[in-house]
């Protein structure tokens, strides 16, 4: 079964083409298009998934450019760790889908949108079975290219375009990066393929210079996907996008692409001690940095989108400490209960027409489906057990508490953990509990309709069990079914008590404060002016990325005027100049055959000339 | 006999200019028609030609060789190989193209047509010609036709423009010429045979000579990629020229400089090539940079378009220059790569100033609003640019990087900068053309014509087919490309 595997992006790509070419017609019945494809392609996925359990896998290649001496070859490679992942993408694919149709509903641009979501999808199932470099690299910047048109969806407000930009701008610094690592190792081994790249790494011949150098270029393109540290910049941009989106690609998996870049060129970093150093690092930073800067936000996706970049710092963190397993299992059940709450704050939006938390309050009563699932995402997401973030968080952690490194990272870790459960609990008690700030929200917000809670009940399951397949009890299944040769850490009582104690400290700390009002918001404001300001300021990152495009800009005018009148001027001038010496230019421009004749006899009178002058 | 197939391609067009000249100038339609379907007729040579030209095979094929001044040693020989098929194909798929893009034009017309066929004739000619007595009367004879279709058809500082180009161009083939007869006397043979003067080059020419004509060849067609920093008429040119000649313009004549510095003045001098190899990388990547930089503080979108053009034959300079078979490879296919993209490009500037007559992009705005399918295209034409992987722009650039990196590992450190800057003024040109809400007069205008999109689908097509199966040009260019290398790094 798993040979069959190409169909579960090749139906995407189908629902492609048909929207593009006959979806006019359908008007917004072409969303059952992509719809009814996806849901094809997750029964294949669900097969195929099965199948690989019972033990099968498939690579299928073929070849596709000689250059050189060299063959290139395509294919793609189906294992445990791709079939987890298909069934995830087409999964949470689906129910985004699903949502979509009831969201975009109206929508002037409702047949484009759901041509890029489907090209989207389509691009990262591609990405996850892709067996080399190249394929992936294509399917990477598909993936980059649909989240440029679908945060710029609503293009005719510059701001969204200006997001837009910006993050395919940012997210491109990171790929010439991945790029010169691809280069390398192409040059290295031969090869773009992930296995053939692996077996001339195994050896153990290679420069481990070479190979930090190598690994750091790929992790700068998943810096870039992934939203990490300095490169996450674009990521709370990106919100400008309609919220389905939010929650397919900039929550559920195209910035997880970056994670499974990683993933999939592990062995390279392994080889490489102190880029699996910078990966940990860097994952910590940025977990421990955007879950501060989450809580100071009000906008409801925004407070989201910083939640999600500091997962993604998880993940890093987990592979860059060695946890394989665990940077694959935290992906996995992120992306369930993460759309969730996208989605989730997709309905409020659609029912509030307002994005400001500090606008809502009280909405539980009007929108019970919609709260309920949205308050069962944030416990999975703040760690709570049983649900699916606390067994995938207790994993990274415990590996990060024995990375001898560097045991900070485990206490950053720690602390980004009950900053997740604080920020979370922040946001449900602002948006359904408490007094309706603004009557106008209140009255007219309404649930939404069965076509968009429906994926939020769905997506609540896994929400709640996924978790289950990679608890200890269960033997850890997951982990060792995803990676077969996995050591997995010694669990610890510490650990797992400290997970629990500081989720449960986030989520008393915010209830203290914002549903209990143990303390004056504005007074505690005031005293910790600085701080807030710099996490209000996020870091003041955007303000040195700003400077950097002012410079640049400023050095291309200086290059234009330089062109225009130095470089051009000179050869203006001296056209003039010879135009003065003896109006000769002037039958030159008329194209008369004669002067064409005798400044070609001229030219060769001169080479003869020099010829013989030099005695050659 | 065999049919002298490499003969009609050149002479076809000639003669179907000929014949185009009995059509009465008032009947433009006719007109019209007759040369849109004589520029048919070497695609379709292109496409008889395809099956049996033998793509592994490095050496030439469909030979012609006749005496033309014997005393001389100059003959009419005419040959085609693995780079100069694709480059005979690319310019009989775009000539239709621009052809059926100039429809719309009333001013002249019979003059206008007949030069565009006058013009192909010229430019085949270069392709196919091995010897340089012939390559060099192609080579001026493209000048003609261009100077007259800038100066006549084209914008306001039309003539300015033309003779910009005829004069600096003109500089550039004399210096060719010298370089030619300096060549021709040095290796003191009777024949200006391209392949046999190359092979006698080394064993004939001291190498102070070698130096001199080396560099005389190079200027000249330097000048016409245009190489940083003589690129300067191009701008203008562009700017000036009417759309289908601009079209022409970026997706072939600069394939010309190109293609001479791969089949002449290399394989010629192969040991000053690879003397001089670091300072044309490093042209290379000047043009990469500067052409970015310069195309991102444009206000004029078509001045924004040329700049790319400048930026992008870089990779084409610094492919052949580090001389390994990825990067000759990834060299050869950027300029297929970008003669199909920036063709694109100019129709779409094109389409948009035929609305607004105005390439201002401070006011352009909107586009995507008021003609959403133009606009979609556009996006399309923009990735394939900016080098998207899975479109054409990705390979020529992936490739030649890739082979260049262990031979100038800096210089492509610095090109990595220019890759991020070729997205910015990509991206920047979207968002200053497209996005936002049109200005009044702009809203409601015709969106892209069925004719229009006829000259830009087939365009499109070719950019994704060859980003994803580029074996259509690299199985022919593989062991030219493999001849080309082993000549330069094996004989240093």
């Amino acid at each position: 079964m798993p040979h069959n595997a190409w169909a579960i992006p090749g139906l995407a790509l189908l629902a492609y083409a048909l929207i593009v070419f006959f979806g006019r017609r359908f008007g917004e019945r072409a969303a059952f298009i992509p719809i009814i494809a996806l849901g094809g392609s997750f029964v294949l996925a669900v097969i195929n998934l099965l199948a690989v359990i019972g033990g099968a896998t498939a690579e299928v290649r073929f070849d596709w450019l000689h250059l050189g001496e060299r063959t290139i070859t395509m294919g793609y490679r189906v294992g445990p760790v791709e079939a987890v992942v298909l069934f995830m993408v087409t999964l949470v694919s689906l129910m985004v889908l699903l949502f979509s149709k009831g969201y975009m509903h109206g929508d002037a641009k409702f047949n484009r949108f759901f041509a890029n979501v489907t090209l989207f999808i389509t691009g990262m199932l591609l990405l996850v079975i892709a067996d080399n470099f190249l394929l992936f690299l294509v399917a990477w910047e598909v993936m980059g290219l649909c989240s440029y048109l679908l945060i710029g969806h609503w293009f005719e407000d510059l701001d969204n375009a200006k997001a837009a930009m910006k993050a395919f701008l940012t997210t491109r610094l990171g790929d010439v990066g991945l790029m010169l690592g691809v280069w390398m190792l192409f040059l290295a081994t031969g090869s773009f393929r992930f296995d053939e790249i692996t077996k001339e790494i195994s050896k153990g011949q290679m420069d481990v210079a070479f190979l930090t150098l190598a690994a750091l270029a790929l992790f700068s393109g998943a810096v870039g996907k992934s939203a990490q540290v300095p490169l996450h910049i674009w990521l709370p941009d990106a919100m400008a996008g309609p919220t389905p989106v939010s929650a397919l690609i900039h929550a559920a998996t195209m910035v997880a692409a970056g994670v499974f870049l990683v993933a999939r060129s592990f062995p390279i970093f392994q080889a490489a001690p102190d880029a699996m150093l910078t990966v940990a690092v860097i994952g910590a930073i940025t977990a421990l940095m955007a879950a501060l800067i989450a809580t100071v936000q009000t906008d409801i996706k925004k407070s989201l989108a910083y939640s999600t970049v500091s997962q993604l710092g998880f993940m890093m963190l987990a592979l860059g400490v060695g946890g394989f397993a665990a940077g694959i299992f935290h992906l996995l059940t992120h992306a369930f209960f993460k759309a969730l709450l996208f989605l989730g704050s997709g309905s409020v939006i659609h029912a509030a027409h307002t994005q400001e938390m500090h606008k809502m309050g009280g909405l539980f009563r009007k929108l019970p489906v919609t709260g309920a699932t949205f308050i069962i995402g944030t416990l999975a997401l703040a760690g709570i057990p049983p649900l699916a973030g606390f067994f995938s968080k207790d994993e990274i952690l415990l590996e990060a508490f024995h990375f001898e490194r560097a045991p900070i990272l485990f206490w950053m870790a720690v602390f980004a953990a009950f900053l997740t459960a604080y920020y979370m609990t922040r946001s449900v008690i602002l948006t359904f509990f408490g007094k309706p700030r603004d009557h106008h929200v209140y009255d007219h917000a309404h649930e939404s309709p069965p076509i968009m809670a429906l994926p939020l009940l769905i997506l609540a399951v896994p929400a709640v069990f996924a978790g289950l397949a990679g608890a200890p009890f269960a033997g850890s299944w997951l982990q060792h079914f995803i990676d077969p040769h996995v050591h997995l850490p010694e669990p610890s009582g510490f650990v797992q008590n400290v997970a629990i104690g500081v989720s449960v400290a986030g989520i008393v700390v915010a209830f203290l404060i914002y549903q209990v009002g143990i303390l004056n918001r504005q007074a505690a404001i005031r005293v910790l002016k600085p701080v807030y300001v710099l996490f209000k300021q996020k870091f003041y990152f955007d303000h040195v990325a700003m400077g950097i495009v002012a410079v640049t800009v400023a050095i291309s005018r200086f290059v234009a005027t330089v062109d225009k009148w130095v470089v051009d001027g000179l050869v203006n001038g001296l056209g003039w100049f010879v135009f003065q010496m003896g109006q000769g230019a002037r039958r030159f421009a008329a194209g008369s055959a004669q002067a064409y004749a005798m400044v070609m006899a001229l030219a060769i009178a001169v080479g003869l000339f020099v010829y013989q002058a030099m005695g050659g | 006999m065999t049919l002298p197939v490499l003969s009609l391609l050149i002479f076809v067009p000639l003669i179907g200019a000929a014949i185009g000249l009995l059509i009465p100038a008032d009947q433009k339609a006719s007109i019209k028609g007759w040369v849109f379907a004589v520029t048919l007729m070497p695609l379709v040579l292109v496409g008889i030609m395809w099956p049996s030209f033998t793509g592994g095979s490095a050496g030439m094929q469909f030979t012609e060789n006749i005496p033309w001044v014997p005393s001389l040693g100059i003959s009419y020989n005419l040959g085609v190989d693995g780079l100069s098929f694709p480059l005979i194909a690319l310019t009989a798929f775009v000539f239709p193209l621009a052809t059926a893009a100039a429809f719309g034009f009333d001013k002249r017309v019979k003059e206008f047509f007949i030069l565009i066929l006058v013009l192909e004739t010229a430019v085949m000619g270069v392709f196919l010609a091995l010897d340089y007595i012939l390559f060099y009367v192609f080579w001026e004879a493209v000048l003609i036709p261009m100077y007259f279709l800038i100066a006549i058809w084209g914008g306001s500082r039309r003539e300015f423009a033309a003779i910009k180009f005829l004069i600096y161009t003109m500089v550039g083939s004399l210096l060719m010429l010298v370089g030619i007869v300096a060549l021709y006397l040095a290796t003191g043979s009777q024949t200006f045979s391209i392949t046999e003067l190359a092979n006698l080059a080394s064993s004939k020419v001291s190498s102070t000579w070698s130096v001199w004509i080396f560099l005389a060849l190079f200027l000249g067609f330097a000048i016409k990629v245009p190489v940083w920093p003589f690129h300067t008429w191009l701008p203008d040119a562009h700017v000036e020229a009417p759309t289908p000649i601009s079209v022409i313009l970026a997706a072939i004549l600069l394939k010309m400089g190109t293609y001479a510095i791969v089949r002449i003045s290399h394989p010629t001098f192969p040991e000053i090539a690879q003397y001089f190899a670091y300072a044309l990388g490093v042209l290379g990547v000047i043009n990469i940079i500067y052409g970015a930089l310069a195309a991102m503080a444009q206000k004029d979108v078509k001045k924004l378009v040329a700049y790319s053009s400048v930026s992008h034959m870089g990779y084409v300079l610094l492919g052949v220059a580090a001389a390994t078979p990825e990067s000759v490879s990834g060299a050869v296919f950027q300029m297929v790569s970008h003669g199909v993209i920036s063709a694109m490009l100019f129709l779409l500037v094109g389409i948009f100033y035929d609305r607004t007559h105005t390439r201002d992009m401070t006011k352009l705005r909107g586009m995507a609003v008021a003609a959403p399918t133009a606009g979609v295209i556009m996006t399309f034409a923009a990735m394939g640019n900016l080098g998207l992987p899975g479109l054409s722009g990705f390979i020529g650039e992936f490739f030649t990087l890739l082979g260049t990196l262990n031979v100038f590992t800096t210089l492509v450190y610095v090109t990595l900068i220019g890759l991020v800057l070729t997205a910015a003024f990509n991206l920047l040109m979207l968002y200053r053309v497209l996005m936002g809400k049109p200005r009044e007069e702009f809203a409601v205008m015709p969106d892209a014509s069925p004719r229009e999109l006829f000259t830009l689908v087939p365009l499109m097509a070719a950019t994704l087919l060859l980003g994803l199966w580029p074996r259509l040009i690299i199985d022919m260019t593989n062991p030219v490309v493999t001849n080309f290398v082993s000549r330069l790094t094996g004989g240093a």
